[in-house]
C-alpha cells in the first residue's frame, strides 16, 4: 500500500517533526521502501497466535502506595531550559 | 609492562597483591586515553572523578576491606545515566543533560569499587550499527586504525575503548545486537543477559521490551565478574526479575561433555560469507573436540526477525522518544505556539535515523494501521520466541556467527544508500532479544586481512552459566589474540 505524502505530512506532525517541503518526497520514497519490506511479515501465518507483548510473563506487583523520594523539586528542575518560581516555565497556550 | 593490557581478573589480582596502586592503575588508563583521542571512543573523560574513586579503593587495599571491583577503571556507555555527570545517549537534544541520580546498573558497579573514566561514544539514542549515527561523530575501530573501520554500534565507544585498552572494562546495553556487534567487530568479549536480569532503571530508553545492558570486556571471566555486579532485582524497573543471581565464575573450566550445541540451519544463508562460516566451523570442531554433542536444529521463522524488530523498536522508540520536547530537559527551541516548540526542538534535536525510527513508529501504531503492523509483527514476535523454545528441548545452548561481515569502512556507500542495509548487519543478533534471551559474543579468528571474527553462544532464558562455560572453552582453544 503506497503512502502518499500527505500521510507523510501527517505522521511527521503526529510525531511533531518538521520534514522541509523539498524533502518531503525522498522521505516519501524511502518510507515506502521500508513500509514495503516489513510487509514481508504478511507472509506468515499468525492466524491464533496471541500477540506477545513481554517476553518475561512474570506478574506485576503493587507496591504500596507511599511517597518514597519527595520534596526534589530542585532537582527536577535542575535541567530546565527555563523554570520560575519553582515551575517549568512553557510557551503560553492560553489565548 | 603496560598495566592496561591486563584483563580485569588479571588487574584485580594485581591490585590485591600490591604489583601497582589504584591511583597508578587509573593514571596509567588516563594517559592511553589522552593518546588515543583520536579513535572518539569517549565523549567524556572524568579523571577527577576516577582519581578520588581510585584514592578510595587505594585506601580500602591498605585497609583489608576491598569490594568485588575495588579499583577497577571502567568506561561508561553514554546512555547510563551518570549522576553529576553529563549524560546525552550521543543526542544533540539532550547534549546539556546532567542527570540527577544514578542508574541501578552503574550505582551497583560503583558500589563494588570501579571507578569512572568517563562516558562512552554510541550511536545516537543506540540507533545504529557503526556508531555513524553519534552526536559526536563516528568511533574508529582500533584494529588497523588507518584503514578508518567503524567499530560497530550502537556501544561502538565501549567496544573500541575495551580492544584499545582504554578501560579494563565497559558497560554496553542491547537492543537488537548493539553488544555483540561492536564486540565482534572489535575482536573482544560482550554478553547480554536474559531480558529482566539487568535494572533498566536510568538507562536511557530506546525499545523497552527489548533494551538490556550488560558488560563488553577482555575476557568470558571478565564478563562473568562485571555481570554478577551488574545483575539483580530492582524495585525501580517492573521488568526486572526477581531471581537469584549466580556466581558466573564458577562455570568457568567445567566440563562440556555431553553438552548439546544447536547449529541453526537458517543462519547459514545462501551467500555467507565464507570466512565467516568457516570460522563457524572451527568453533564447532572445538566444542566437538571438547565432548560436546552437535545437534542440527531449525530456528524457521528467523527470516521474518528482521522485519519484526523494524516494527517493534520502532513503535517503542517513538513512544519513548516522546518524552524530549524541549520543556523539562535537553535542548528548547522557541516557536510561536507550544506545538511549534515541540517541533523545533525535536527537530532541531534528533538526528536522520532517530527521527527516519520515530516516523516509522508513529505509522505503525497510528489509528488504522496499528493491528497490520504492530499487533502482527508482536505475532510473529511469539513464533520467534517458540522457535526458540522448541529447539532448546533439543539442545542447551546454540552456536551462530554473531554479524554477517567483519568491520566495515566508516562512509561506507554501500551501506550507507539504503536503511535497510545497515539494519541487515543485525540479522544473526535482533532474534535474540526479541525473544529475551542471553548471548555473547566472544572473538575466535581473523578474516584474511586481519580483522576479528566473533561468534555467538545463545542459551535459554535465565541460564546464562551455559553461556559461560561453553564460552570458556570455546575462548581457550581458539587463542585468539587481542589488540597489541
Amino acid at each position: 500500500m503506497a503512502i502518499d505524502t500527505q500521510t507523510v505530512k501527517r505522521i511527521a506532525f503526529l510525531a511533531r517533526l518538521k520534514i522541509d517541503d523539498d524533502k518531503i518526497e525522498a522521505a516519501k520514497d524511502e518510507f515506502n521502501k521500508i513500509i514495503d519490506w516489513v510487509e514481508q511479515l504478511n507472509e506468515v501465518d499468525t492466524e491464533n497466535v496471541r500477540p506477545l507483548t513481554a517476553v518475561n510473563e512474570t506478574k506485576l506487583f503493587c507496591r504500596k502506595d507511599e511517597v518514597k523520594e519527595g520534596n526534589q523539586s530542585d532537582k527536577i528542575l535542575y535541567n530546565a531550559p527555563a523554570a520560575e518560581y519553582d515551575y517549568f516555565v512553557v510557551p503560553k497556550v492560553v489565548e | 609492562m603496560d598495566i592496561t593490557k591486563l584483563t580485569l581478573s588479571e588487574t584485580l589480582q594485581a591490585l590485591k597483591t600490591k604489583q601497582f596502586s589504584a591511583v597508578e592503575l587509573t593514571s596509567a588508563y588516563l594517559q592511553k586515553m589522552d593518546d588515543n583521542r583520536d579513535l572518539n571512543a569517549y565523549v567524556l573523560e572524568t579523571p577527577e572523578t576516577a582519581l578520588a574513586q581510585a584514592k578510595q579503593a587505594d585506601i580500602r587495599y591498605a585497609q583489608g576491606t576491598p569490594r568485588a571491583l575495588e579499583g577497577i577503571p571502567l568506561g561508561i556507555k553514554d546512555i547510563f545515566c551518570t549522576k553529576g555527570i553529563r549524560t546525552t545517549s550521543c543526542s544533540k537534544i539532550i547534549s546539556n543533560f546532567i542527570p540527577q541520580y544514578e542508574s541501578t546498573v552503574t550505582a551497583k558497579l560503583f558500589n563494588d569499587g570501579a571507578v569512572c573514566l568517563g562516558k562512552l561514544n554510541m550511536d545516537e539514542f543506540a540507533m545504529g550499527g557503526s556508531n555513524e549515527t553519534s552526536f559526536f561523530g563516528p568511533v574508529v575501530n582500533p584494529w588497523q586504525k588507518e584503514r578508518r573501520l567503524v567499530a560497530g554500534g550502537s556501544s561502538g565507544g565501549s567496544a573500541a575503548a575495551v580492544a584499545a585498552n582504554l578501560c579494563a572494562a565497559a558497560t554496553g546495553t542491547d537492543t537488537g545486537g548493539s553488544i555483540r556487534q561492536p564486540a565482534a567487530f572489535c575482536g573482544i568479549t560482550g554478553i547480554k543477559p536474559t531480558y529482566g536480569r539487568c535494572s533498566r532503571y536510568g538507562i536511557m530508553a530506546f525499545a523497552s521490551s527489548l533494551d538490556q545492558a550488560g558488560p563488553i570486556a577482555k575476557s568470558v571471566e571478565d564478563c562473568a565478574i562485571l555481570l554478577k555486579s551488574m545483575s539483580g532485582y530492582d524495585d525501580k524497573d517492573s521488568t526486572s526479575v526477581n531471581k537469584e543471581v549466580p556466581d558466573f565464575r564458577t562455570s568457568l573450566g567445567q566440563s562440556i561433555k555431553g553438552l548439546k550445541v544447536g547449529i541453526p540451519q537458517e543462519y547459514r544463508p545462501q551467500g555467507l560469507n565464507e570466512e565467516i562460516a568457516a570460522q563457524w566451523d572451527k568453533g564447532i570442531e572445538i566444542l566437538r573436540n571438547a565432548g560436546a554433542e552437535i545437534v542440527n536444529i531449525s530456528l524457521p521463522h528467523t527470516k521474518y526477525a528482521l522485519a519484526t524488530y523494524y516494527i517493534i523498536a520502532p513503535a517503542e522508540a517513538s513512544s519513548n522518544l516522546a518524552r524530549y520536547d524541549g520543556l523539562r530537559y535537553g535542548i528548547r527551541v522557541d516557536g510561536t505556539h507550544l506545538d511549534d516548540m515541540y517541533i523545533n526542538s525535536r527537530t532541531e534535536g534528533f538526528g536522520r535515523e532517530v527521527k527516519r525510527r520515530i516516523m516509522i513508529g508513529t505509522y505503525v501504531l497510528s489509528a488504522g494501521y496499528y493491528d497490520a503492523y504492530y499487533r502482527k509483527a508482536q505475532k510473529v514476535r511469539r513464533l520467534i520466541r517458540d522457535d526458540f523454545i522448541k529447539a532448546f528441548e533439543k539442545c542447551d545452548v546454540i552456536l551462530t556467527p554473531t554479524a554477517p561481515t567483519p568491520a566495515f569502512a566508516i562512509g561506507d556507500k554501500e551501506v550507507l544508500k539504503n536503511p535497510i542495509n545497515m539494519w541487515l548487519n543485525d540479522v544473526f543478533t535482533v532474534s535474540v532479544n526479541l525473544a529475551g534471551l542471553p548471548a555473547m559474543s566472544l572473538p575466535v579468528g581473523l578474516s584474511h586481512d586481519g580483522l576479528p571474527l566473533g561468534l555467538q553462544l545463545i542459551a535459554p532464558a535465565f541460564d546464562e552459566q551455559t553461556i559461560f562455560k561453553t564460552a570458556a572453552v570455546l575462548e581457550k582453544e581458539a587463542k585468539f589474540e587481542r589488540l597489541k
